[in-house]
């Protein structure tokens, strides 16, 4: 309410509203500077986006590559010590480059005030700042191809690590290092952001999930993230300099840097699926027409997994002698998180009941997410048991589960949330036909894939092996051909996406028919967002919109805001 | 007077009841012609707001840098731990006068910098700057101390890792031929205490033939219960506590650096005039890291130099 008064003392608008339409963040200004140096979220979400997106091309050819050598059981393609590299560098790329970004920092920037109907986030320069940051951690960590080449996996165990002769190492966690503080400060501006920058009427429990979500993602990155900022540095000072304290030779204890690393890494998988959750709130109950289904419920269980995170990073490490009451502790919490899970999976389901589902393109992505996180999480809860574990510990198991997870869960939501705000970033709808035939692709190619990985794994073929014995061939073959099928629907993504930017119908301001803030304005957006703050209502009352063929799109039913038909 | 100005003060300040706090506002307001300060970024309704933003976004770096060395005071703590007998010895060859010093110096920049947010929001300009550079200058002394200290453990050979190699002692490993009882005869500065009296050092022996919990299968464990260092009162692995010293000392050096960087900044801004009783935002975030800065030195001025 205080900020009420003082929302007319916003400057006097001295230029023309409608010139100021037709202004979008786009278009407000041109060159190369405008980009580059921009303080515009959208724009460096933008910048992001793009960025994300090569480096997932990159960690996507990557992974072809591992799979076409992986078709026969001895050298295919490349030899021994190249696809050492290869998997290492996929990994690598595909979580500090692609996933841990790509949600919160690429659409999470572009979104979050938009949501919020703020004009920015709390520090635009702190924002640009993070994205140089990326930029450059992400240059080094692809440089370390050129300099020296790594091949110690992602993990970056030592010993091994610290002894390698593949001096990228210094070059990959020091891009690691650095991409840490990208992440801190992408966290921390969101957190502060959603502190004190809701409109009036947006109260904690009217807040969208996605940006629960978010809020719990930023909480983890900020607690976790500068962990492994020491870890990546002792790795670096150990490695560099033999200081010892992970070198068994010198007394040091090379387990200490599991733990260490885990404490980091284990959060940042919930630093992964939690936006990506958030994205399922979203677009679930938009296409499904619906109020989402225990609103609190699903909003208080991004916190406690945010929390349960940090307790659970030894179930990385049962086999790696810590003792057994600490691997039975850690076995218990990590049943315990699928508690919270379970309550945003059953409450997604609640919310599609009885709903009217609209079979989007962005919704295939959600239901593909359902299935997909269904089999990740549960598989999750065998490796958590102990016993099972010992078996299943560094085989295609563990790989098939964290791909269900992170692919199969984070990738997918975030193809879903790339297909849901494409209009509102770009102002232009893409070809809802070639959309759904790749949703399909993607979903057959990863299932083939992956779940060819689960029975492998579950009869025993190790996690990074170049030679595997011949019974595995037919698994591996088909896990080959299923990425084919994957990278065909990706490309195929691409396409369509890229063909729209140019040749897509004009997307209304509202497409789809959600009631969060970010719809309320113009499409593509305006470069100041929003002429006036506006107040927020209930997120997901749909009750006040109607479509209207006549723009493709739905319209408030009477009041221009439907937010404001609330209030 | 404004409505928002007006309604700025009665939200007020909480941190500082200042009357000129009122005539300042205004008068910012006044002169500029859209009804807003000028310090005021477009993004933000109120210059309140700015304010608790910016604190807020503070606060939670100070959270990341606590964690951030976290991770070191682990470490630290594990192998203190694990092996106390290292923590033990090889304190001593730390100057305590030197450390102890140094704290005082960061205690009194410390005094310095709050003094020097006191007078940014009382709008007192020279004070201002003559407490920031007093600050600077702590901020200085203390490195230069530190490089004194650092110099003499170099000139020793006391380092870490497979750096370690006390000058006094050609073979700090070698356990056939123990040169034991020599070594703590030739400490490396000159206000070196003097070593513990053999019957705190025999307990201490027998804590050096627990095998640590946690080590590989080629781990410390046989190593230390090595029958060599059994008469020896040096314990094994002591460049361990070396290099949890450097990684520790070294990486709060770097951040008086980062300090003393933002100050020279707030100097610089100061003496441009940009504070003044309104906006003193970034002398205010300094302050608060400039503190951190302090206290985790008082957290390392015990842990390492006063292990008893």
């Amino acid at each position: 309410m205080a900020y009420t008064a003082s929302i007319p003392a916003t400057p006097p608008r001295a230029w023309d509203d409608a010139r100021r339409d037709a202004d979008n963040y786009l278009t407000h200004s041109r060159g190369f500077l405008s980009w580059a140096l921009t303080l515009d979220h959208k724009r460096i979400g933008l910048l992001y986006l793009i960025s994300i997106l090569t480096s997932f091309f990159l960690g996507g050819m990557l992974a072809l590559l591992i799979r076409t050598e992986l078709l026969t059981p001895s050298k295919t393609i490349v030899d021994a010590d190249t696809y050492n590299q290869l998997f290492t560098l996929h990994g690598t790329i595909m979580i500090f480059l692609f996933i841990i970004p790509g949600i919160p920092a690429a659409l999470g920037n572009f979104v979050l005030p938009l949501m919020l109907g703020a004009k920015d986030v709390a520090f635009p320069r702190l924002n640009l700042t993070s994205y140089y940051f990326y930029a450059v951690g992400a240059l080094l960590a692809i440089g370390s191809i050129v300099f020296g080449g790594v091949d110690t996996g992602w993990t970056f165990y030592t010993p091994y690590s610290t002894t390698t002769s593949h001096s990228g190492v210094y070059w990959l966690t020091f891009g690691a290092f650095i991409l840490g503080f990208s992440s801190i400060f992408t966290g921390l501006n969101f957190l502060v952001t959603i502190h004190k920058l809701r409109p009036e009427g947006m109260t904690w429990f009217r807040l969208p999930l996605f940006l629960w979500a978010l809020y719990g993602t930023s909480v983890i990155q900020i607690l976790a993230t500068p962990v492994l900022g020491i870890t990546l540095l002792l790795l670096i000072v150990e490695r560099g300099l033999g200081i010892g304290i992970f070198d068994p030779n010198l007394g040091g204890d090379p387990v200490l840097y599991q733990h260490f690393f885990w404490f980091y890494s284990h959060p940042a998988v919930y630093i992964m699926i939690l936006p990506a959750m958030g994205i399922m709130s979203e677009l679930i109950s938009v296409f499904s027409r619906k109020h989402i289904f225990g609103y609190k419920f699903i909003a208080m269980s991004s916190i406690a997994i945010a929390i349960l995170s940090f307790l659970v990073w030894g179930h990385h490490m049962f086999t790696s002698g810590q003792s057994p009451l600490a691997n039975m502790i850690f076995s218990f919490l990590t049943f315990s998180v699928a508690i919270p899970s379970a309550v945003k999976v059953f409450n997604w389901l609640a919310t599609m009941y009885k709903g009217s589902i609209h079979l989007d393109t962005p919704m295939l992505y959600a239901l593909s997410f359902l299935f997909l996180f269904g089999i990740g999480g549960l598989t999750g809860l065998f490796l958590g048991a102990l016993a099972v574990d010992i078996h299943l510990h560094d085989t295609y198991f563990i790989v098939a589960h964290f791909h269900y997870v992170m692919f199969g869960g984070t990738v997918i939501a975030f193809l879903g949330g790339l297909h849901y705000w494409w209009p509102k970033m770009f102002g232009r709808m893409y070809s809802e036909f070639w959309g759904r035939i790749a949703a399909l692709l993607v979903f057959v190619g990863f299932n083939m894939t992956f779940f060819a990985q689960f029975v492998m794994g579950a009869q025993g073929m190790p996690r990074r092996y170049y030679n595997y014995d011949q019974v595995f061939t037919f698994w591996h073959v088909l896990s080959s051909v299923g990425s084919y099928i994957m990278a065909v629907g990706f490309f195929l993504i691409a396409g369509y996406l890229l063909h729209s930017l140019f040749r897509g119908a004009k997307a209304p301001d509202n497409p789809w028919g959600a009631a969060t803030l970010e719809w309320t304005c113009a499409s593509p957006a305006p470069y100041y967002n929003f002429k006036t703050t506006p107040s927020a209502g209930d997120p997901y009352d749909f009750s006040n919109l109607v479509y209207d063929r006549s723009i493709a799109g739905y319209v408030p039913k009477s009041l221009p805001q439907p937010a404001e038909a609330k209030s | 007077m404004t409505a928002p100005a007006r309604r700025e003060m009665e939200r007020g300040n909480t941190m500082t009841p200042i009357t000129e706090h009122e005539a300042g506002t205004a008068a910012a307001v006044e002169e500029h012609p859209h009804g807003h300060p000028p310090y005021l970024q477009h993004h933000f309704d109120t210059p309140q707001q700015q304010f608790e933003s910016g604190k807020l976004g503070m606060w939670i770096f100070l959270a990341t840098e606590v964690l951030f060395f976290g991770g070191l005071f682990v470490a630290y703590a594990v192998y203190r731990n694990h092996h106390p007998e290292i923590f033990l010895y090889a304190h001593q060859y730390l100057d305590k006068t030197l450390g102890g010093i140094n704290t005082v110096v960061l205690i009194c920049s410390s005094f310095t910098m709050a003094w020097a947010v006191r007078c940014a929001q009382l709008g007192k300009q020279r004070g201002l700057i003559a407490l920031l550079s007093l600050t600077l200058l702590c901020a200085f002394g203390f490195l230069g101390i530190k490089y004194v200290e650092y110099e003499q453990k170099w000139k020793h050979g006391l380092l870490m890792g497979y750096y370690y190699n006390p000058q006094e002692h050609e073979a700090p490993h070698a356990e056939s031929a123990p040169p034991a009882h020599s070594e703590p005869e030739t400490p490396p500065t000159a206000s070196q205490p003097a070593f513990p009296d053999p019957g705190q050092d025999a307990s201490v022996e027998e804590r050096s033939t627990i095998p640590p919990a946690a080590v590989g299968p080629s781990g410390l464990a046989s190593e230390n219960a090595n029958g060599g260092h059994a008469n020896n009162r040096k314990p094994a692995n002591v460049h361990i506590f070396f290099g949890i010293y450097f990684a520790m000392t070294g990486l709060h050096g770097i951040h008086v650096l980062g300090g003393i960087a933002v100050i020279a900044w707030l100097l610089y801004r100061s003496v441009q005039g940009h504070f003044n009783a309104d906006y003193f935002t970034p002398v205010d975030l300094v302050g608060l890291y400039w503190h951190l800065v302090d206290l985790i030195w008082i957290y390392l001025f015990p842990l390492l130099y006063l292990i008893h």
